[in-house]
Protein backbone atom coordinates (compact mmCIF):
# COMPACT_ATOMS: atom_id res chain seq x y z
CA UNK A 1 0.00 0.00 0.00
CA UNK A 2 1.74 3.12 -1.07
CA UNK A 3 0.63 6.32 0.57
CA UNK A 4 -1.26 8.28 -2.25
CA UNK A 5 -2.12 12.17 -1.42
CA UNK A 6 -5.27 13.07 -2.56
CA UNK A 7 -6.15 9.33 -4.17
CA UNK A 8 -9.95 8.67 -3.88
CA UNK A 9 -11.16 7.13 -1.17
CA UNK A 10 -11.95 3.41 -2.10
CA UNK A 11 -14.79 3.52 -3.58
CA UNK A 12 -18.26 1.79 -2.38
CA UNK A 13 -20.65 -0.06 -4.74
CA UNK A 14 -23.38 -2.03 -4.17
CA UNK A 15 -21.94 -5.37 -4.92
CA UNK A 16 -18.20 -6.40 -3.81
CA UNK A 17 -16.61 -9.88 -4.73
CA UNK A 18 -13.18 -11.02 -2.71
CA UNK A 19 -11.65 -13.43 -1.19
CA UNK A 20 -12.22 -14.66 2.17
CA UNK A 21 -9.74 -14.51 5.25
CA UNK A 22 -11.26 -16.20 8.37
CA UNK A 23 -10.34 -15.61 11.58
CA UNK A 24 -11.68 -16.74 15.03
CA UNK A 25 -13.55 -14.88 18.14
CA UNK A 26 -12.51 -12.06 20.26
CA UNK A 27 -10.55 -10.26 17.37
CA UNK A 28 -10.19 -6.89 19.01
CA UNK A 29 -8.78 -3.48 18.02
CA UNK A 30 -5.75 -3.84 19.17
CA UNK A 31 -5.13 -6.97 17.03
CA UNK A 32 -6.71 -5.06 13.85
CA UNK A 33 -4.22 -2.20 14.58
CA UNK A 34 -1.87 -1.38 17.93
CA UNK A 35 -2.28 2.17 19.33
CA UNK A 36 1.29 3.14 19.00
CA UNK A 37 1.10 3.18 14.84
CA UNK A 38 -2.97 4.50 14.85
CA UNK A 39 -1.88 7.48 17.28
CA UNK A 40 0.93 8.31 15.37
CA UNK A 41 -0.51 8.93 12.12
CA UNK A 42 -3.24 11.10 10.73
CA UNK A 43 -3.14 9.63 7.09
CA UNK A 44 -5.61 6.52 6.54
CA UNK A 45 -2.92 5.38 3.86
CA UNK A 46 -0.68 4.78 6.46
CA UNK A 47 -3.29 3.30 8.92
CA UNK A 48 -3.65 1.13 6.03
CA UNK A 49 -0.31 -0.52 6.35
CA UNK A 50 -0.75 -1.75 9.99
CA UNK A 51 -4.25 -3.46 9.31
CA UNK A 52 -4.49 -6.69 11.53
CA UNK A 53 -0.99 -6.20 12.79
CA UNK A 54 -1.39 -8.01 15.55
CA UNK A 55 -1.96 -11.61 13.86
CA UNK A 56 0.64 -10.97 11.05
CA UNK A 57 2.53 -7.83 10.35
CA UNK A 58 2.39 -8.83 6.56
CA UNK A 59 -1.63 -9.04 6.65
CA UNK A 60 -1.58 -5.73 4.43
CA UNK A 61 0.74 -7.08 1.52
CA UNK A 62 -0.60 -10.47 1.61
CA UNK A 63 -4.46 -9.37 0.26
CA UNK A 64 -5.72 -8.45 -2.43
CA UNK A 65 -8.13 -5.67 -3.39
CA UNK A 66 -12.26 -6.32 -1.99
CA UNK A 67 -10.85 -9.19 -0.46
CA UNK A 68 -13.63 -9.96 2.72
CA UNK A 69 -12.71 -10.73 6.64
CA UNK A 70 -15.05 -13.46 7.92
CA UNK A 71 -14.98 -14.05 11.55
CA UNK A 72 -16.31 -15.54 14.99
CA UNK A 73 -17.96 -13.70 17.75
CA UNK A 74 -17.26 -10.24 18.78
CA UNK A 75 -15.39 -8.83 15.94
CA UNK A 76 -13.76 -5.44 16.79
CA UNK A 77 -13.62 -5.69 20.59
CA UNK A 78 -12.02 -3.34 22.71
CA UNK A 79 -10.98 0.39 22.36
CA UNK A 80 -13.33 3.34 20.57
CA UNK A 81 -10.55 3.59 17.46
CA UNK A 82 -12.10 4.47 14.04
CA UNK A 83 -8.56 3.75 13.01
CA UNK A 84 -9.50 -0.25 12.76
CA UNK A 85 -12.25 -0.25 10.12
CA UNK A 86 -10.39 2.49 8.58
CA UNK A 87 -7.13 0.67 8.20
CA UNK A 88 -8.97 -2.47 6.77
CA UNK A 89 -10.49 -0.47 4.22
CA UNK A 90 -7.45 1.31 3.43
CA UNK A 91 -5.66 -2.01 2.95
CA UNK A 92 -8.12 -2.95 0.08
CA UNK A 93 -10.61 -4.95 2.49
CA UNK A 94 -13.95 -4.70 1.06
CA UNK A 95 -16.18 -6.31 3.82
CA UNK A 96 -16.33 -7.52 7.65
CA UNK A 97 -18.52 -10.70 7.51
CA UNK A 98 -18.84 -11.71 10.84
CA UNK A 99 -20.99 -13.82 13.95
CA UNK A 100 -21.49 -11.02 15.70
CA UNK A 101 -19.50 -7.55 16.05
CA UNK A 102 -18.48 -5.30 18.92
CA UNK A 103 -20.63 -2.35 19.21
CA UNK A 104 -18.75 0.58 18.65
CA UNK A 105 -16.75 -1.41 15.50
CA UNK A 106 -20.17 -1.91 14.20
CA UNK A 107 -20.56 1.88 14.29
CA UNK A 108 -17.61 2.82 13.79
CA UNK A 109 -17.56 0.61 10.39
CA UNK A 110 -20.85 2.09 8.92
CA UNK A 111 -19.78 5.16 9.79
CA UNK A 112 -16.63 4.73 7.79
CA UNK A 113 -18.36 3.22 4.85
CA UNK A 114 -17.02 -0.23 5.34
CA UNK A 115 -19.54 -3.32 5.24
CA UNK A 116 -19.99 -5.04 8.37
CA UNK A 117 -22.74 -8.04 8.30
CA UNK A 118 -23.78 -10.00 11.35
CA UNK A 119 -24.89 -13.36 9.99
CA UNK A 120 -24.72 -16.18 12.69
CA UNK A 121 -22.46 -19.49 12.25
CA UNK A 122 -20.94 -17.66 9.31
CA UNK A 123 -17.55 -19.61 9.82
CA UNK A 124 -18.58 -23.32 9.55
CA UNK A 125 -20.02 -22.22 6.28
CA UNK A 126 -17.03 -20.50 4.85
CA UNK A 127 -13.07 -21.76 3.82
CA UNK A 128 -10.22 -19.65 3.93
CA UNK A 129 -9.60 -18.56 -0.04
CA UNK A 130 -13.63 -19.15 -1.14
CA UNK A 131 -14.67 -16.58 -2.88
CA UNK A 132 -17.89 -14.00 -1.61
CA UNK A 133 -20.19 -12.00 -3.38
CA UNK A 134 -21.93 -9.65 -1.13
CA UNK A 135 -25.04 -7.69 -1.95
CA UNK A 136 -24.27 -4.59 0.30
CA UNK A 137 -27.78 -3.20 -0.62
CA UNK A 138 -29.88 -6.39 -0.01
CA UNK A 139 -27.40 -7.16 2.94
CA UNK A 140 -26.71 -10.47 1.11
CA UNK A 141 -23.82 -12.84 1.16
CA UNK A 142 -23.12 -15.15 -0.97
CA UNK A 143 -20.57 -18.06 -1.11
CA UNK A 144 -19.63 -18.43 -4.52
CA UNK A 145 -18.06 -22.15 -4.02
CA UNK A 146 -21.12 -23.58 -2.30
CA UNK A 147 -23.31 -21.69 -4.21
CA UNK A 148 -25.36 -20.98 -0.48
CA UNK A 149 -26.53 -17.59 0.35
CA UNK A 150 -27.07 -16.19 3.85
CA UNK A 151 -28.80 -13.22 4.75
CA UNK A 152 -27.12 -10.49 7.64
CA UNK A 153 -29.00 -9.21 10.25
CA UNK A 154 -31.09 -6.08 9.12
CA UNK A 155 -30.12 -2.63 10.12
CA UNK A 156 -32.10 0.84 10.07
CA UNK A 157 -32.42 2.23 6.81
CA UNK A 158 -29.99 5.58 7.51
CA UNK A 159 -27.25 3.25 8.29
CA UNK A 160 -27.53 1.48 4.83
CA UNK A 161 -27.72 4.36 2.95
CA UNK A 162 -24.75 6.10 5.15
CA UNK A 163 -22.90 3.09 4.34
CA UNK A 164 -24.04 2.93 0.77
CA UNK A 165 -22.94 6.50 0.29
CA UNK A 166 -19.74 5.68 1.27
CA UNK A 167 -19.77 6.22 4.68
CA UNK A 168 -20.90 9.27 7.03
CA UNK A 169 -18.54 11.87 5.61
CA UNK A 170 -19.23 10.97 2.00
CA UNK A 171 -23.28 11.55 2.91
CA UNK A 172 -22.83 14.62 4.57
CA UNK A 173 -20.93 16.02 1.59
CA UNK A 174 -24.03 14.89 -0.59
CA UNK A 175 -26.79 15.81 1.34
CA UNK A 176 -25.68 18.62 3.65
CA UNK A 177 -27.12 16.41 6.55
CA UNK A 178 -26.49 13.51 9.17
CA UNK A 179 -28.58 10.88 7.85
CA UNK A 180 -30.30 10.10 11.69
CA UNK A 181 -32.21 12.86 10.57
CA UNK A 182 -34.72 11.59 8.42
CA UNK A 183 -35.02 9.47 11.21
CA UNK B 1 -38.20 0.67 25.25
CA UNK B 2 -35.46 -1.65 24.61
CA UNK B 3 -33.44 -1.73 21.00
CA UNK B 4 -35.88 1.57 19.52
CA UNK B 5 -33.08 4.61 17.96
CA UNK B 6 -33.82 7.97 19.76
CA UNK B 7 -31.89 10.58 18.72
CA UNK B 8 -30.67 12.48 22.18
CA UNK B 9 -29.10 16.18 22.83
CA UNK B 10 -25.59 15.27 24.14
CA UNK B 11 -24.29 17.29 27.07
CA UNK B 12 -20.43 16.60 26.50
CA UNK B 13 -18.35 15.38 23.76
CA UNK B 14 -14.86 14.21 24.49
CA UNK B 15 -11.84 13.18 22.18
CA UNK B 16 -8.96 12.43 22.63
CA UNK B 17 -5.21 12.65 21.40
CA UNK B 18 -5.84 9.47 19.47
CA UNK B 19 -9.17 9.96 18.10
CA UNK B 20 -9.53 13.41 17.94
CA UNK B 21 -7.08 14.57 15.09
CA UNK B 22 -9.50 11.74 13.32
CA UNK B 23 -12.65 13.94 14.46
CA UNK B 24 -10.92 17.07 13.09
CA UNK B 25 -10.18 15.71 10.19
CA UNK B 26 -13.49 14.52 9.11
CA UNK B 27 -15.15 17.47 10.38
CA UNK B 28 -12.62 19.10 7.79
CA UNK B 29 -13.54 16.76 4.98
CA UNK B 30 -17.23 17.40 5.71
CA UNK B 31 -16.00 21.66 5.75
CA UNK B 32 -18.30 21.97 8.88
CA UNK B 33 -16.54 24.82 10.36
CA UNK B 34 -18.54 25.65 13.03
CA UNK B 35 -19.10 23.84 16.80
CA UNK B 36 -22.56 24.06 17.67
CA UNK B 37 -21.79 24.87 21.90
CA UNK B 38 -18.05 24.65 22.19
CA UNK B 39 -19.04 24.47 26.34
CA UNK B 40 -19.76 20.75 25.81
CA UNK B 41 -16.95 20.01 23.78
CA UNK B 42 -14.19 18.78 25.52
CA UNK B 43 -10.55 17.79 24.25
CA UNK B 44 -8.17 16.12 26.36
CA UNK B 45 -3.83 15.05 25.92
CA UNK B 46 -3.76 11.89 27.75
CA UNK B 47 -2.49 9.21 25.86
CA UNK B 48 0.60 9.75 25.27
CA UNK B 49 1.30 13.27 27.35
CA UNK B 50 3.48 14.71 26.92
CA UNK B 51 4.67 13.64 23.56
CA UNK B 52 6.47 10.70 23.03
CA UNK B 53 7.98 11.82 19.26
CA UNK B 54 7.28 14.40 16.74
CA UNK B 55 4.42 12.41 15.05
CA UNK B 56 2.47 12.40 18.31
CA UNK B 57 3.37 16.11 18.52
CA UNK B 58 2.24 16.96 15.61
CA UNK B 59 -1.07 15.71 16.48
CA UNK B 60 -0.86 17.18 19.94
CA UNK B 61 -0.39 20.37 17.96
CA UNK B 62 -3.76 19.95 15.54
CA UNK B 63 -5.93 19.29 18.97
CA UNK B 64 -4.51 22.55 20.54
CA UNK B 65 -5.15 24.76 17.69
CA UNK B 66 -8.73 22.89 17.19
CA UNK B 67 -9.40 23.64 21.00
CA UNK B 68 -8.29 27.59 20.53
CA UNK B 69 -10.11 28.03 17.69
CA UNK B 70 -13.64 26.61 18.76
CA UNK B 71 -13.02 27.86 22.03
CA UNK B 72 -13.82 24.92 23.75
CA UNK B 73 -12.28 22.96 26.60
CA UNK B 74 -8.91 21.59 26.45
CA UNK B 75 -7.36 19.39 29.25
CA UNK B 76 -3.89 18.22 29.00
CA UNK B 77 -2.15 15.17 31.36
CA UNK B 78 -5.34 14.16 33.25
CA UNK B 79 -6.87 10.94 31.79
CA UNK B 80 -10.06 12.23 30.32
CA UNK B 81 -12.29 9.65 32.29
CA UNK B 82 -10.70 11.00 35.31
CA UNK B 83 -10.99 14.12 34.70
CA UNK B 84 -14.51 14.09 33.69
CA UNK B 85 -15.18 12.70 36.87
CA UNK B 86 -13.29 14.86 39.05
CA UNK B 87 -14.70 18.32 37.56
CA UNK B 88 -17.55 17.32 34.88
CA UNK B 89 -19.85 14.63 34.88
CA UNK B 90 -23.40 14.99 37.04
CA UNK B 91 -26.17 12.11 37.39
CA UNK B 92 -28.81 11.70 34.48
CA UNK B 93 -25.84 13.90 31.93
CA UNK B 94 -25.68 12.62 28.11
CA UNK B 95 -21.87 12.00 28.25
CA UNK B 96 -20.36 10.59 24.48
CA UNK B 97 -16.65 10.07 24.50
CA UNK B 98 -14.28 8.83 21.46
CA UNK B 99 -12.97 6.39 23.70
CA UNK B 100 -14.74 3.37 24.98
CA UNK B 101 -13.66 3.75 28.56
CA UNK B 102 -16.20 6.80 28.72
CA UNK B 103 -18.60 4.41 30.21
CA UNK B 104 -16.90 5.32 33.82
CA UNK B 105 -19.38 8.27 34.34
CA UNK B 106 -21.84 5.89 35.18
CA UNK B 107 -20.50 5.76 38.66
CA UNK B 108 -21.85 9.13 39.36
CA UNK B 109 -25.79 7.88 37.18
CA UNK B 110 -24.51 9.61 33.91
CA UNK B 111 -25.82 8.05 30.55
CA UNK B 112 -22.16 7.69 29.11
CA UNK B 113 -20.77 5.50 26.24
CA UNK B 114 -18.14 5.02 23.98
CA UNK B 115 -18.23 6.01 20.24
CA UNK B 116 -15.82 6.86 17.14
CA UNK B 117 -14.10 9.74 16.04
CA UNK B 118 -16.47 10.63 13.15
CA UNK B 119 -19.96 10.58 15.36
CA UNK B 120 -18.25 12.45 17.92
CA UNK B 121 -17.50 15.24 15.08
CA UNK B 122 -21.41 15.01 14.06
CA UNK B 123 -21.95 15.67 17.86
CA UNK B 124 -19.41 18.47 17.76
CA UNK B 125 -21.79 19.71 14.75
CA UNK B 126 -24.98 19.18 15.57
CA UNK B 127 -25.19 18.56 19.60
CA UNK B 128 -27.12 15.34 18.77
CA UNK B 129 -26.61 11.96 17.97
CA UNK B 130 -28.86 8.57 17.43
CA UNK B 131 -28.77 6.16 20.15
CA UNK B 132 -30.14 3.00 20.82
CA UNK B 133 -31.65 2.25 23.77
CA UNK B 134 -29.98 -1.10 25.13
CA UNK B 135 -31.78 -4.10 27.10
CA UNK B 136 -30.58 -3.82 30.73
CA UNK B 137 -28.82 -6.43 33.07
CA UNK B 138 -29.21 -6.13 36.75
CA UNK B 139 -26.21 -7.06 39.12
CA UNK B 140 -27.18 -7.31 43.07
CA UNK B 141 -23.92 -7.11 45.28
CA UNK B 142 -24.47 -7.88 49.18
CA UNK B 143 -21.49 -8.87 51.63
CA UNK B 144 -18.12 -6.80 52.26
CA UNK B 145 -14.36 -7.97 50.25
CA UNK B 146 -12.12 -10.08 52.41
CA UNK B 147 -8.98 -7.54 53.48
CA UNK B 148 -6.74 -7.85 50.46
CA UNK B 149 -9.83 -8.39 47.78
CA UNK B 150 -11.28 -4.96 46.02
CA UNK B 151 -13.59 -3.90 42.94
CA UNK B 152 -11.38 -5.03 40.03
CA UNK B 153 -11.30 -8.34 41.58
CA UNK B 154 -15.12 -8.41 41.31
CA UNK B 155 -15.40 -7.00 37.77
CA UNK B 156 -12.92 -8.89 36.77
CA UNK B 157 -14.84 -11.86 38.36
CA UNK B 158 -18.04 -10.98 37.01
CA UNK B 159 -16.24 -10.42 33.36
CA UNK B 160 -14.95 -13.96 33.54
CA UNK B 161 -18.41 -15.56 34.03
CA UNK B 162 -19.90 -13.50 31.17
CA UNK B 163 -17.10 -13.28 28.80
CA UNK B 164 -15.84 -10.43 26.74
CA UNK B 165 -19.07 -9.61 25.33
CA UNK B 166 -21.45 -10.89 27.55
CA UNK B 167 -22.74 -7.73 28.22
CA UNK B 168 -22.39 -6.22 24.27
CA UNK B 169 -24.98 -3.64 23.59
CA UNK B 170 -26.41 -3.77 27.25
CA UNK B 171 -26.66 -1.42 30.00
CA UNK B 172 -25.31 -2.50 33.37
CA UNK B 173 -27.26 -1.79 36.10
CA UNK B 174 -25.23 -2.42 39.90
CA UNK B 175 -27.26 -2.48 42.89
CA UNK B 176 -26.74 -2.79 46.51
CA UNK B 177 -28.42 -5.24 48.78
CA UNK B 178 -28.42 -3.41 52.07
CA UNK B 179 -26.62 -0.56 53.68
CA UNK B 180 -23.85 -2.40 54.93
CA UNK B 181 -22.43 -3.17 51.18
CA UNK B 182 -23.40 0.22 50.08
CA UNK B 183 -20.86 1.90 52.02
CA UNK B 184 -17.92 -0.33 50.83
CA UNK B 185 -18.28 1.37 47.45
CA UNK B 186 -16.36 4.23 47.60
CA UNK B 187 -16.67 6.41 44.38
CA UNK B 188 -13.41 5.38 43.33
CA UNK B 189 -14.78 1.53 43.54
CA UNK B 190 -17.22 1.99 41.71
CA UNK B 191 -15.89 4.30 38.59
CA UNK B 192 -13.40 1.26 38.90
CA UNK B 193 -16.23 -1.14 38.01
CA UNK B 194 -18.06 1.13 35.89
CA UNK B 195 -14.88 2.01 33.44
CA UNK B 196 -13.96 -2.25 32.86
CA UNK B 197 -17.26 -2.92 32.30
CA UNK B 198 -16.63 -1.97 28.86
CA UNK B 199 -14.30 -4.99 28.71
CA UNK B 200 -17.81 -7.74 28.70
CA UNK B 201 -19.22 -4.94 25.97
CA UNK B 202 -21.09 -2.95 28.31
CA UNK B 203 -22.89 -0.22 26.40
CA UNK B 204 -22.98 2.07 29.99
CA UNK B 205 -22.42 0.61 33.53
CA UNK B 206 -24.54 2.52 35.99
CA UNK B 207 -24.52 3.02 39.86
CA UNK B 208 -27.17 4.24 42.12
CA UNK B 209 -27.26 7.70 42.54
CA UNK B 210 -26.88 7.48 46.52
CA UNK B 211 -25.34 9.41 49.39
CA UNK B 212 -21.89 8.64 48.27
CA UNK B 213 -23.04 10.38 44.94
CA UNK B 214 -24.10 13.40 46.47
CA UNK B 215 -20.87 13.53 48.97
CA UNK B 216 -18.45 12.97 46.13
CA UNK B 217 -20.19 15.77 44.16
CA UNK B 218 -20.17 18.26 46.99
CA UNK B 219 -16.76 17.44 47.72
CA UNK B 220 -15.53 17.81 43.97
CA UNK B 221 -17.83 20.78 42.66
CA UNK B 222 -18.42 20.48 39.31
CA UNK B 223 -16.44 23.28 37.01
CA UNK B 224 -14.37 23.86 34.60
CA UNK B 225 -11.46 26.53 34.94
CA UNK B 226 -10.75 27.78 31.67
CA UNK B 227 -11.84 31.23 30.57
CA UNK B 228 -11.73 30.30 27.14
CA UNK B 229 -14.97 28.66 28.57
CA UNK B 230 -17.62 31.14 29.87
CA UNK B 231 -21.24 29.00 29.46
CA UNK B 232 -20.82 25.75 30.85
CA UNK B 233 -23.64 24.09 32.24
CA UNK B 234 -22.23 20.63 34.03
CA UNK B 235 -24.27 21.75 37.22
CA UNK B 236 -27.50 20.04 36.02
CA UNK B 237 -28.53 16.90 38.29
CA UNK B 238 -31.41 14.78 37.57
CA UNK B 239 -32.37 11.96 40.09
CA UNK B 240 -32.53 8.70 37.94
CA UNK B 241 -33.75 5.64 38.74
CA UNK B 242 -35.42 2.61 37.42
CA UNK B 243 -39.14 2.86 37.06
CA UNK B 244 -41.12 0.16 38.92
CA UNK B 245 -41.71 -1.15 35.21
CA UNK B 246 -38.10 -1.77 34.50
CA UNK B 247 -37.69 -4.87 32.45
CA UNK B 248 -34.47 -7.59 32.53
CA UNK B 249 -33.12 -9.34 30.65
CA UNK B 250 -30.33 -10.89 32.97
CA UNK B 251 -30.20 -10.53 37.00
CA UNK B 252 -27.15 -11.63 38.61
CA UNK B 253 -25.97 -11.72 42.59
CA UNK B 254 -22.54 -11.52 43.51
CA UNK B 255 -21.29 -11.95 47.27
CA UNK B 256 -18.79 -9.78 47.95
CA UNK B 257 -17.33 -11.83 50.54
CA UNK B 258 -16.92 -14.79 48.23
CA UNK B 259 -14.64 -13.19 45.34
CA UNK B 260 -10.80 -13.37 45.46
CA UNK B 261 -8.28 -11.97 44.34
CA UNK B 262 -8.37 -12.42 40.44
CA UNK B 263 -5.76 -12.51 37.31
CA UNK B 264 -6.96 -12.04 33.74
CA UNK B 265 -5.13 -13.21 30.75
CA UNK B 266 -3.18 -13.23 28.77
CA UNK B 267 -4.32 -11.86 25.57
CA UNK B 268 -8.11 -11.87 26.32
CA UNK B 269 -9.88 -10.22 29.63
CA UNK B 270 -12.15 -13.08 30.10
CA UNK B 271 -9.70 -15.71 30.67
CA UNK B 272 -9.59 -15.03 34.25
CA UNK B 273 -7.82 -16.91 37.36
CA UNK B 274 -7.97 -16.86 40.95
CA UNK B 275 -4.37 -15.63 41.78
CA UNK B 276 -3.15 -18.64 42.90
CA UNK B 277 -3.50 -20.56 40.02
CA UNK B 278 -0.44 -18.41 38.28
CA UNK B 279 1.43 -17.45 42.11
CA UNK B 280 4.48 -18.67 40.59
CA UNK B 281 4.66 -16.98 37.27
CA UNK B 282 7.91 -14.46 36.97
CA UNK B 283 6.79 -10.48 35.80
CA UNK B 284 9.39 -8.29 33.84
CA UNK B 285 6.88 -5.67 35.08
CA UNK B 286 4.34 -4.49 37.22
CA UNK B 287 2.33 -1.24 36.29
CA UNK B 288 -0.10 0.41 38.51
CA UNK B 289 -2.22 3.21 36.96
CA UNK B 290 -4.61 3.65 34.31
CA UNK B 291 -8.06 5.20 34.03
CA UNK B 292 -9.21 1.55 35.23
CA UNK B 293 -6.95 2.03 38.40
CA UNK B 294 -4.91 4.62 38.92
CA UNK B 295 -7.00 6.82 41.09
CA UNK B 296 -5.85 7.39 45.02
CA UNK B 297 -7.24 4.90 46.67
CA UNK B 298 -5.24 2.66 44.02
CA UNK B 299 -2.26 4.66 44.86
CA UNK B 300 -3.10 4.19 48.45
CA UNK B 301 -3.48 0.64 48.34
CA UNK B 302 0.34 0.11 46.67
CA UNK B 303 1.66 2.42 49.02
CA UNK B 304 0.50 0.59 52.03
CA UNK B 305 2.13 -2.73 50.10
CA UNK B 306 5.35 -1.06 49.01
CA UNK B 307 5.99 0.79 52.51
CA UNK B 308 9.00 -0.46 53.67
CA UNK B 309 9.98 -3.00 51.25
CA UNK B 310 11.84 -2.89 48.16
CA UNK B 311 10.70 -4.21 44.21
CA UNK B 312 12.49 -7.11 43.11
CA UNK B 313 15.44 -6.71 41.42
CA UNK B 314 14.19 -8.78 38.25
CA UNK B 315 11.14 -6.69 38.30
CA UNK B 316 10.27 -2.43 37.29
CA UNK B 317 7.44 -1.45 39.23
CA UNK B 318 6.00 2.07 37.00
CA UNK B 319 3.47 3.91 38.98
CA UNK B 320 1.37 6.04 37.20
CA UNK B 321 -1.61 8.17 38.62
CA UNK B 322 -4.77 9.15 36.43
CA UNK B 323 -5.54 12.58 36.72
CA UNK B 324 -2.93 15.75 38.09
CA UNK B 325 -5.79 15.57 41.13
CA UNK B 326 -4.58 12.67 42.13
CA UNK B 327 -1.06 13.41 41.43
CA UNK B 328 -0.92 16.12 43.78
CA UNK B 329 -2.90 14.27 46.44
CA UNK B 330 0.21 11.11 45.85
CA UNK B 331 2.72 13.81 47.01
CA UNK B 332 0.35 15.26 49.33
CA UNK B 333 0.22 11.93 51.17
CA UNK B 334 3.68 11.60 50.72
CA UNK B 335 2.90 7.92 48.53
CA UNK B 336 5.43 9.39 46.12
CA UNK B 337 8.27 8.88 48.63
CA UNK B 338 7.31 5.22 49.75
CA UNK B 339 7.51 4.53 45.80
CA UNK B 340 10.72 5.69 45.56
CA UNK B 341 12.24 4.52 47.93
CA UNK B 342 11.05 1.01 47.20
CA UNK B 343 12.50 1.11 43.93
CA UNK B 344 9.92 1.82 41.82
CA UNK B 345 9.40 4.71 39.01
CA UNK B 346 6.60 7.33 39.80
CA UNK B 347 5.66 9.13 36.77
CA UNK B 348 3.55 11.69 35.00
CA UNK B 349 -0.78 11.18 34.54
CA UNK B 350 -1.30 9.58 31.40
CA UNK B 351 -2.95 6.38 29.83
CA UNK B 352 1.31 5.74 29.37
CA UNK B 353 2.27 1.74 29.50
CA UNK B 354 -1.57 0.80 28.97
CA UNK B 355 -1.28 1.68 25.64
CA UNK B 356 2.21 0.39 25.08
CA UNK B 357 3.75 3.40 23.62
CA UNK B 358 5.95 5.40 26.16
CA UNK B 359 6.34 5.18 30.14
CA UNK B 360 6.53 1.49 30.34
CA UNK B 361 6.29 -0.23 26.67
CA UNK B 362 7.30 -3.59 26.77
CA UNK B 363 10.13 -5.65 25.21
CA UNK B 364 9.82 -8.94 23.29
CA UNK B 365 8.79 -12.00 25.15
CA UNK B 366 8.62 -9.74 28.69
CA UNK B 367 5.89 -10.65 30.96
CA UNK B 368 4.10 -7.53 33.29
CA UNK B 369 1.28 -7.91 35.51
CA UNK B 370 -0.96 -4.78 35.57
CA UNK B 371 -3.58 -2.75 37.27
CA UNK B 372 -4.66 -1.12 33.36
CA UNK B 373 -7.49 -1.94 31.09
CA UNK B 374 -6.76 -4.26 28.84
CA UNK B 375 -4.40 -7.21 28.55
CA UNK B 376 -5.04 -7.67 24.49
CA UNK B 377 -2.09 -9.14 21.89
CA UNK B 378 0.81 -6.28 21.91
CA UNK B 379 -0.69 -3.81 23.83
CA UNK B 380 1.88 -2.67 25.64
CA UNK B 381 4.55 -3.66 23.50
CA UNK B 382 5.98 -6.56 21.22
CA UNK B 383 3.28 -9.00 20.39
CA UNK B 384 5.11 -11.86 21.80
CA UNK B 385 5.14 -9.92 25.72
CA UNK B 386 2.34 -10.32 27.44
CA UNK B 387 0.03 -8.86 30.21
CA UNK B 388 -2.00 -10.07 32.97
CA UNK B 389 -4.78 -7.65 34.79
CA UNK B 390 -5.10 -7.51 38.28
CA UNK B 391 -5.80 -5.12 41.51
CA UNK B 392 -3.28 -2.69 42.38
CA UNK B 393 -2.54 -4.70 45.75
CA UNK B 394 -2.18 -7.18 43.66
CA UNK B 395 0.28 -5.91 41.35
CA UNK B 396 2.25 -3.80 43.91
CA UNK B 397 2.66 -7.49 45.70
CA UNK B 398 3.67 -8.89 42.54
CA UNK B 399 5.79 -6.43 41.96
CA UNK B 400 8.00 -7.04 45.40
CA UNK B 401 8.24 -10.83 45.25
CA UNK B 402 8.88 -10.67 41.64
CA UNK B 403 5.97 -13.30 40.18
CA UNK B 404 2.48 -12.79 39.90
CA UNK B 405 1.67 -13.06 44.43
CA UNK B 406 -1.36 -12.84 46.51
CA UNK B 407 -1.70 -9.72 47.62
CA UNK B 408 -4.13 -10.96 51.29
CA UNK B 409 -0.70 -11.71 53.19
CA UNK B 410 -0.06 -7.86 52.96
CA UNK B 411 -3.19 -6.97 54.83
CA UNK B 412 -2.56 -9.30 57.74
CA UNK B 413 -1.56 -7.06 60.98
CA UNK B 414 2.35 -6.53 61.46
Amino acid sequence: MREEQGQQPPSSISITKGKAWIFGDNINTDIIIPFRFKSRTNDPYEMAKYAMYGYDPNFHKKISKDDIIVAGRNFGGGSSREQAPVALKYAGISAVVAESFARIFYRNSFTIGLPALEIPAIKDKVKQGDELSIDIAKFIVQNLRTKETFKAQVVPKFMRQMLLEGGLVEYYKKYKQFPWIQT
Amino acid sequence: MAGEIFIVDVDLAMAQDSTGPLAIRSLNEMDIDKIYDPSKVLLVIDHTFPAADEKVANLHHLMRDFASNHSCMLVEGSISHQYILEYLASPGMMILGADSHTCQAGCVGAFATGIGSTEIAAVWATGQLWLRVPESIKIKLSGNFDKGVFARDLILHYIGEVGEDGANYKSLEWKFSNDYTKKKFSMDSRACISNASMECGAKISVFPIDEITTKYLNENPRSYNNSNNTDNNMQVRIDVQPGDSAQYKDEFEIQCDKVEPQVSGPDNVDKVHSVDELTNLEIDQAFIGSSTNGRIEDLEVAAHILKGRKVHKNTRCVVTPASVKVYEEAIKRRYVEIYLESGAVFTNATCGACVGTHLGALGENEICISSSSRNFVGRMGALSSKVYLASPATVAASAIEGRIADPRRYFQSR
